[in-house]
Parts: C-alpha cells; structure tokens; sequence
C-alpha cells in the first residue's frame, strides 16, 4: 500500500479500460486519432483526481446511504468546470469531443474509484490513484486512436508518415473498426500477460 | 406522423445509439453474456430512457431557460436522471412486484449507463420539441434493447466454439460487436 504502488499500478497492473474494462464509450468513440485520445484522456483525469481528492476529504462526512448521488454531484460539478474551460480555450477539440465532455460525469471509471478507493482511502492517496488511472486512461486512449489513425488515415499525431499511394483502411475510422481495433489491442495485451505468466513460472 | 416513423427507423437502426452513437457500452459488453439479463436490462433501458428523455426536456425548457442557468445542465440532468431512477425503482416495487422482480437488479445501474444522459443531451442539442423528444428516447432505447438482445444471442453460441486463449471474454466480445456494428452500417442510406 505504497505511495508508489497506488500511481504505478493504474499504468500497467489494471490499467482502464483495458484491465479495468470501465468507460467504453469514450474510448470508442472520440479515438479517431492521437491527438483526440489525449485531449479526452486529459479532461477525464482532471476531473479524475479532483474528484477522488474531493470523495476523501469528505469521505468522513457523508453519510452512508446517499453516498453515490454525493458522488456524482461531486463529479459532475468537476465537468461543468472542464466543459467551461474547454469551450473557453480550447473550442476546436470541444467541437470534435462534444457531447462526450458532459458525459464525463457517468465514466463509470471515476465513480469506480470514487466508490473503490477515494471513500476509504486518505486525500494524498487518492490523489496518487487518481492521477495513476487517469494517466493510464489517457495512455490506452492515445494508443487506440494512434493505431485507429495509423491504419485509417496513414497518419500519427496529424502528420502523414505513409507512402502518398497508401490506400487509408477506412473501416479503423468507422464506428465497427473502433471495436474491432480495441478487441484485437485487449486480445495483444492479453498474450502479453499469458507470456509473463508462462516466463515467470519457469 | 411520417416524420416520426423515420425518426424512428433512424434511430433504431441507422444511427443505432449503442453501434453508431457509441452511447452505453459498458452494459452491452457488461450484461450481454446471457438473453435473460440483455432483456431484463432492455427492458429497464426503454422505461427508463423515455421517462428520463421526457423529464430533462422538461426541466431544460422551464426551469433552467427561465432561470438562465443553461451552464448547469449536467449536473442538472444527472440529478434529475439519479431521482428519477430512483423513484421508478420504489414506484415499480410498490406497484408492480412481477415486473420489479425482473427489472429491479438493473435499474440502479441505469444511472450510470451513459445512454440516458447522452440522449437527453442530444435532444436539447438538436432542438427538438417535447413529443420529438418523447419518440426519439423511446426509439433511441428500443434500438439499445435490440442491439443488446442480438449481442446476448450472439455471445451465448460462443460456450460452444473454440475461442482463442487470449482472445477470451470481452476482446471477442468487442470483435462481435464490431461485426454487428459492421452488419447495422448496412443500414445506412435508409432515411
């Protein structure tokens, strides 16, 4: 239960939404490039790490039975603070996220963590577990629409890196390809723990 | 009435809100492993999603536009969905045993399906009027029942199959889906 522990383990141990297979909707959805998944990854771990240090601080305070709906209002008041923002200075990536900024507030990733850990767990803890899993979230985004972007426009991060007579795979920019491409990334990352498993027995 | 009725093939089945919106994921992977519980949570979905479509159309227009507190809409709708699941919850206890019996397990977890809030938000973003809004969460849901019941059928067959290891569980769920969202994307150009 190290300080350590609680940050590293949200990169690779149960990083979301790979390992903690929560939050689907905007990992399919705004993951047509790179640049995309980092800007959502962010907001999400924003609101992320305020709203666990703000669940344990009052963690002591709220009662028992009406713990979720406090939750979420705590939560949603963290999204009407990033959708502010973002419209404010950051108005084209606003556009291309659009309705899945408010959605923030039902990620079940953050009221996962919120219930899981910011409500038994002290503020620097939860900060460490926040910023942990939310920088994971925004990794596993990145690499999703990295991939999507790769194969379905020839290009990484806005920058053409193909041949010019490349013939783009649309099919990853489409809807059925985000699943494809995420069911066949969970599948990869699956082998690669099936591996380690297998080295380390030996 | 023409325009409902297209209103509602789009919504079903060409911008199929789970295949082409990407709203409500999590439960089409969480609950699709077995028909009973893809109906049970369908079900939930069409009553809940309809009443909630109604109930933030409401409250949009007459409490926060007179207000001028337009901003607050998130937490607004996502209070009013929490009651208003909440509520239904203890009405159908009350009311209707049978149904709560089959639906009770699923309804809590309705707050939290992404579903709801997002097609409440695309009603007030796309402008339309109180029966618009009506009809298209009900057809926004219906098409999220039928989508998560033809998962839930498609999954059962997969006890029978050989699966590879690492593809076990939810990646080959994820495939499936891409394949069924590959089927609906047929449906395009319909409306």
């Amino acid at each position: 239960m190290s300080l350590r522990y609680e940050f590293t383990k949200g990169l690779w141990e149960t990083i979301p939404p790979f390992r903690l297979v929560l939050g689907l909707c905007p990992v399919l959805a705004v993951t047509t490039s790179g640049i995309n998944g980092i800007g959502m990854g962010l907001a999400t771990t924003f609101v992320l790490v305020f709203s666990n240090i703000f669940v344990s601080l009052l963690r002591k305070v709220i009662p028992s039975q009406v713990r979720i709906a406090s939750f979420i209002v705590i939560i949603a008041s963290f999204v009407v603070i990033v959708e502010l923002v973002m419209q404010a200075y950051f108005f084209a990536l606003f556009k291309v996220l659009g309705i899945f900024i408010p959605l923030i507030v039902v990620n079940c990733i953050i009221l996962g963590r919120a219930e899981a850990f910011a409500s038994k767990n002290g503020p620097i803890m939860s900060l460490a577990d926040g910023l942990g899993m939310g920088l994971g979230f925004t990794i596993s985004l990145f690499v999703i629409g990295s991939v999507r972007e790769f194969l379905g426009a020839g290009s990484l991060l806005g920058i053409n890196v193909l041949w010019s007579s490349y013939e783009p795979f649309a099919f990853m920019l489409k809807p059925p390809g985000a699943f494809v491409a995420l069911g066949i990334l969970l599948a990869l990352m699956n082998l690669i723990s099936q591996f380690q498993a297998a080295k380390g027995g030996k | 009435m023409g325009d409902f009725i297209l209103l509602m093939v789009s919504a079903i089945l060409v911008n199929n809100i789970l295949l082409a919106r990407f709203l409500g994921n999590c439960p089409f992977v969480g609950v699709s492993r077995s028909m009973d519980t893809a109906t049970g949570m369908g079900m939930a979905v069409i009553f809940v999603l309809t009443l909630a479509g109604m109930m933030t159309w409401l409250v949009h227009n007459y409490l926060l536009i007179p207000l001028n507190i337009e901003y607050l809409r998130t937490i607004a709708f996502i209070l009013v969905i929490a009651t208003l699941v909440q509520f239904v919850e203890m009405v159908v206890q009350k009311t209707a045993p049978a149904l709560y019996e089959a639906l009770g397990i699923y309804l809590p977890l309705i707050t939290t399906n992404c579903a709801v809030l997002g097609v409440a938000i695309i009603n007030i973003e796309d402008g339309y009027d109180l029966m618009t809004s009506i009809f298209f969460s009900f057809a926004s849901a219906v098409g999220f029942a039928l989508a998560l019941v033809l998962m839930a059928g498609i999954r059962e067959r997969f006890a029978l199959v050989n699966i590879p290891k690492s593809f076990e569980g939810t990646a080959i769920g994820l495939v499936t889906a891409g394949l069924l969202a590959l089927a609906f994307s047929g449906f395009a150009g319909l409306v």
